[in-house]
């Protein structure tokens, strides 16, 4: 549990952490609250010659909301985005997903960030992401891109981060007034990642569901959005053929692997459960 | 001006003695961050040690290759059995009587068994050094599963015994075979179970699981090269025991070797054995010239040091229809892995299994355990519990259940009806022990009626109705569990380590000012000794506890005491401070009655001083009595107020308690939810109830980790799949559910004090009351006996083998 040897180094603007992701190139990491990376050293699974710590860049912090766009600086917490209101009132999604996130010491220090950026399927905040249709500022040392969420992740740790590239900012509409929400996660206990996880964001309209978005975390390599489940609910006021429909749309994009959670059965089984419970509560949350 | 004068319930209170909620002292230190453990210790030229670890389960070691690793800055040494060879330490004796390696010597028995140990001028260094060491293995078929290890053509894992068909233990029947152990009266019980009108033979399973302390194994190894005196800081139970040992390897004199327990982050069974990892810190101190360190991290610490459990039990009882038990039959397969180093008196290589009877009274039993060796790692601690005592109340909790049910009888019902009466005790069970005290219907019964256990079966019967008719998707079990504990090893004639009798020690000196120290050759790993000690020795002598200082862990102080595992330290060290603080007592009132100027039987004993029988006003505190002790002896009397006593117990104790836990479990999800768990227990006398309290919540915590997900789990490979606190379950306050806990009190006949132990209990009955909810939970729907762990996944498992998600 000690890690190789390293050097550290602490940019103060992200052109100078994109140039030295630049100088530095494959050898080194990008460093934001450690919660994966550092645990990886320590195992020497990874072994990075240099780290780029970017949490001294102020430009890469706080929550802002630009007219009907939210916009996330990358290295903020999951603690601080839980208290933000701005950002827990726009889309309460990012809250109830965030809380569900470890345990409060690593709230403390993860970043949203670096729980999109990494390519983890046990991340919870990718499938948020897709749920809420985000974007990804990436930065290189090149100038900067967009990415949609749903276009980022490619398989487990790949993504569509290019070499020398910073995730800065996450964008994401915001949801319409009124709208529905859940995030469900079953976990073995706090601090687990997920057996399963659902999140939902649904619009209702004269007592049936107008728009829908499902995805899923740790459920399949990436962070999956779960289409066809969505489009079973759409014009339904959630009767059971719809949600029974959902749920066995949901479980064909599944393919979790075996783990001491459960084997691959059992987390597509209860996948299924997590997004039925999803579209519950974000139907029962809806207005319209 | 004149100090107050105190009522006698004043004076009581000062004392703060037994059946005090006394706080504990050495939380003071510990909430502040302050306490001193192996890892704080820092000697000035401290070299670091750490292990290459095998990856694989079962290999031939080709060939260890450290030129590289030598060559990392800060590394100064790469140690391999070679090395260890020329000072004939390749192989350590195991306290079970086997022997083990301490570094590969040609094979690797267990994933993770230790290769090679690099000594680096730090840490980092070290493990850069690790990483650079190249190994070559040839890879050999892994023997995991228990009940393959003595098929004839099973791998052949330990070929150092190739040809030794007798072990410490007898003759082994297999070259997987370690010994075979067998209790009670074979003819009897088959002749009972052949006219049994109702009979039940089930495996009941005890997985393989860890005692994670907090902190992990580690030590400090300094030898003095001029004094030719060796000095160990380490993580150590029974640090005598640890002395000894060290000193018939090392053939260092025992009075040259000083080994000091310092605060220890909970040991639960798991810091009881000797590791490689003290040898090798050990060899390289004396190598270098230089203090070693060596500081297990949690992945070496769970996967490595100390599994406890891997009991497989076949069990049958014998019933009458009407419910009376006729007899008890169980076969145990016990994995002990690659090497046997179970930390059990060393006659008695399954513990106290035996005690696996119960509270029932079974005129007949039978017992055979068969030791084997698995590719898995070495251990077999008594895991928050006597030696193999929770593996013996699982099995019989659980059969008891089993059978209960076969009969159609309510499973509380029917513990009543075979519980030992109070009037048998002292009982002999069937198996050979006998049993101090008890009055487990009392027990049973106010358990009962606190739970409302009529109720709790009432809405069960509502609930499964509603289940059936499809109105809800969750199941109510209800565990039921009452347990015999048998602790405090133990009396010499039956109980020793390596030779040792397991005795153990107090040492009181009372100073001139009226405080006092006392001594122990126990060592607290969290019990909270240093509080409770005091209390006892305050009730004794009239010392209030504040005026005495407890000190434990250092050998060179400390009388020779066997350490602290297996609930003994109350019923062992408790007993030894009584005996010591009344030998106090004996002179200080010798001491009095020369001050008072009246004969000795004049003399009465009043909360913390003699007066005067029928004159109360004439009397002399501790307090002045310590004083003369040392400046006004009466003539002919040694000056002096100290006593040694090392107290051998005439048996063990027997603590008791009876459990009832109610749960629902969502079919769908497998989740479980523990709506109550209601604990009595009966430890005998109480010394502090907050500190019982404590236990009882920490025990009930490890046993319901246990029960609901806590495992060493293993692929075929013999990989590890619960390395880490990811996947191996310890509970953190949200998963723990809410304890209710409660007692009788029944003290032990034989102790001092009364007082029985409590330590464990928790543990040994918490496990088997979880098992059972979850088992009553799907019992209405066919099943008969479903096996530990029961996390999520294998409830649903459970559910989805009922048909019930389709």
């Amino acid at each position: 549990m000690i890690p190789g040897p390293f050097s550290y180094h602490r940019p103060k603007s992200i052109s100078e952490a994109t140039g030295l992701l630049a100088d530095l190139g494959e050898q080194s990491r990008v460093l934001a609250g450690g919660q994966s990376l550092i645990p990886m050293m320590k195992l020497r699974l990874a072994a990075p010659e240099h780290l780029i710590d970017i949490g001294a860049i102020a430009e890469l912090k706080g929550v802002q909301r630009k007219g009907s766009t939210l916009v996330i600086g990358a290295t903020t917490t999951q603690h601080e985005l839980q208290q933000s209101k701005v950002a827990t009132d726009a889309a309460p999604i990012l809250l109830e997903a965030s809380l569900l996130i470890a345990d409060p010491q690593v709230r403390y220090v993860g970043t949203l960030g670096g729980n999109v950026a990494n390519g983890d399927p046990g991340n919870d905040m990718p499938a948020v992401m897709m749920c809420l249709d985000a974007t990804y500022r990436l930065t290189g040392s090149g100038g900067s891109r967009s990415v949609k969420a749903r276009d980022f992740y490619q398989g487990t740790y790949v993504t569509a981060l290019k070499p020398g590239e910073i995730v800065t900012a996450i964008e994401m509409p915001v949801p319409p007034a009124g709208h529905g929400w859940a995030y469900e996660k079953l976990k073995r206990k706090i601090g687990d990642y997920a057996t399963a996880a659902a999140g939902a964001v649904l619009t209702v309209s004269r007592g049936k569901v107008a728009t829908c978005t499902i995805a899923l975390s740790n459920l399949s390599d990436t962070a999956v959005l779960a289409t066809d489940a969505a489009k079973a609910v759409i014009g339904t006021a959630l009767e059971k053929p719809a949600v029974e429909a959902a749920m066995k749309a949901a479980r064909a994009v599944m393919s979790p692997a075996s783990d001491t959670r459960g084997t691959s059965d059992y987390r597509i089984h209860v996948g299924g459960i997590m997004v039925e419970r999803a579209l519950k509560k974000a139907f029962s949350r809806a207005k319209g | 001006m004149n100090a107050p004068v105190l009522t006698r319930e004043q004076r009581e209170a000062k004392l703060e003695g037994m059946g005090c909620k006394r706080k504990r002292v050495e939380d003071i230190r510990f909430t502040q961050g302050k306490g001193n453990y192996v890892d704080d210790l820092k000697l000035p030229g401290m070299l670091f040690g750490d292990f290459v670890r095998s990856p694989y389960a079962h290999a031939r070691v080709k060939k260890i290759d450290g030129s590289k690793a030598e060559k990392v800055p800060g590394v100064l040494a790469v140690i391999t059995a070679e090395t260890l060879k020329t000072v004939n330490l390749a192989w350590m004796p195991t306290l079970a009587g086997d022997v083990q390696m301490v570094l590969a010597d040609g094979k690797v028995l267990f994933q993770n068994q230790e290769v090679a140990f690099v000594v680096a001028v730090d840490r980092y260094a070290a493990a850069d050094g690790v990483e650079a060491v190249e190994v070559e293995y040839e890879d050999l078929p892994a023997l995991i599963d228990p009940f393959k290890a003595l098929a004839p053509d099973a791998p052949l894992l330990r070929e150092d015994l190739k040809d030794k068909m007798t072990g410490a233990h007898g003759p082994r029947k297999h070259h997987n075979h370690i010994f075979e152990w067998s209790m009670g009266d074979k003819d009897l019980t088959d002749a009972a179970f052949a006219k049994a009108e109702v009979t039940t033979k089930d495996i009941i399973s005890y997985h393989r699981t860890h005692p994670t302390p907090l902190e992990t194994c580690q030590c400090v190894a300094s030898f003095d090269k001029i004094k030719g005196e060796l000095t160990v800081w380490g993580t150590f139970q029974a640090p005598h025991v640890i002395r000894t040992v060290a000193s018939l390897l090392s053939k260092i004199p025992e009075h040259k070797i000083h080994v000091i327990a310092p605060d220890i982050g909970g040991g639960f069974g798991n810091k009881v054995g000797a590791y490689p990892g003290y040898i090798c810190a050990i060899v390289a101190s004396i190598v270098t010239g230089k203090p070693v360190k060596w500081v297990e991290d949690r992945i070496e610490n769970l996967t490595a040091t100390s599994f406890a459990r891997d009991y497989h039990m076949t069990t049958e009882i014998a019933a009458t229809r009407d419910g009376k038990v006729t007899g008890l039959r169980v076969h145990v397969l016990a994995d002990h892995g690659g090497f046997d180093a179970c930390a059990d008196p060393s006659k008695w290589p399954a513990g106290f299994f035996n005690i696996v009877t119960g509270s029932y009274d079974f005129p007949v039993a039978h017992l055979v355990v068969d030791g084997i060796y698995t590719n898995k790692a070495p251990g077999g601690v008594a895991y928050r519990c006597s030696f193999r005592v929770t593996e013996a109340a699982y099995c019989i909790e659980r059969a008891m259940d089993i059978m209960a049910q076969k009969l159609g009888m309510d499973p509380a019902e029917f513990r009543l009806k075979n519980f030992i009466k109070r009037e048998q005790f002292p009982y002999h069970s069937a198996l050979g022990w006998e049993y101090d005290s008890g009055d487990y219907h009392t027990a049973m019964n106010k358990a009962m009626e606190a739970i409302n256990y009529k109720g709790l079966r009432a809405e069960q019967a509502a609930k499964r109705e509603a289940f059936k008719r499809g109105e809800t998707r969750e199941i109510m079990g209800i565990g039921v569990t009452f347990f015999t504990e048998i602790v405090g090893a133990g009396p010499s004639r039956n109980c020793d380590i390596l030779g040792v009798a397991m005795f153990d020690s107090c040492e009181i000196r009372v100073h001139p000012t009226g405080a006092a120290i006392a001594r122990m050759g126990t060592k607290s790993q969290g019990q909270g000794h240093e509080t409770t000690y005091a209390q006892i020795i305050a009730t004794e002598i009239g010392i209030a506890a504040d005026n005495i200082m407890v000190e434990e862990g250092n050998t060179d102080t400390a009388p020779y005491g066997l350490g602290t595992y297996g609930s003994r330290s109350t019923p062992v060290a408790g007993a030894a401070i009584a005996m010591a603080a009344r030998k106090i007592k004996a002179k200080a009132q010798m001491i009095a009655a020369y001050m008072l100027e009246v004969h000795e039987d004049d003399l009465e004993w009043d909360i913390d001083g003699f007066r005067v029988k029928g004159l109360p006003e004439k009397s002399k505190s501790m307090t002045e009595i310590a004083w003369a002790a040392y400046n006004k002896p009466p003539p002919g009397l040694e000056p002096g107020l100290e006593a040694v006593s090392y107290y051998d117990p005439p048996n063990m104790t027997y603590p008791f308690g009876a459990y009832f836990c109610a749960m629902d479990i969502d079919v769908d999800t497998g989740v479980y939810k523990v709506r109550r768990f209601y604990a009595l227990d009966d430890c005998g006398t109480r010394i502090n109830p907050m500190i019982i309290e404590g236990q009882v919540h920490g025990g009930l915590t490890e046993a319901f980790a246990i029960a609901m997900g806590q495992e060493i789990r293993y692929d075929e490979m013999g990989n590890v799949l619960t390395g880490s606190f990811m996947d191996f379950f310890v509970p953190t306050a949200v998963e723990t559910p809410n304890w209710e806990t409660d007692f009788t009190v029944t003290p032990s006949p034989h102790h001092p004090i009364g007082a029985k132990g409590v330590g464990e209990s928790p543990n040994v009955g918490g496990v088997p009351c979880f098992s059972n909810a979850v088992n009553d939970a799907f019992s209405f729907l066919g099943t008969k006996h479903i096996q530990m762990p029961h996390d999520y996944w294998r409830n649903w498992v459970v559910a989805e083998g009922l048909g019930l998600h389709k």
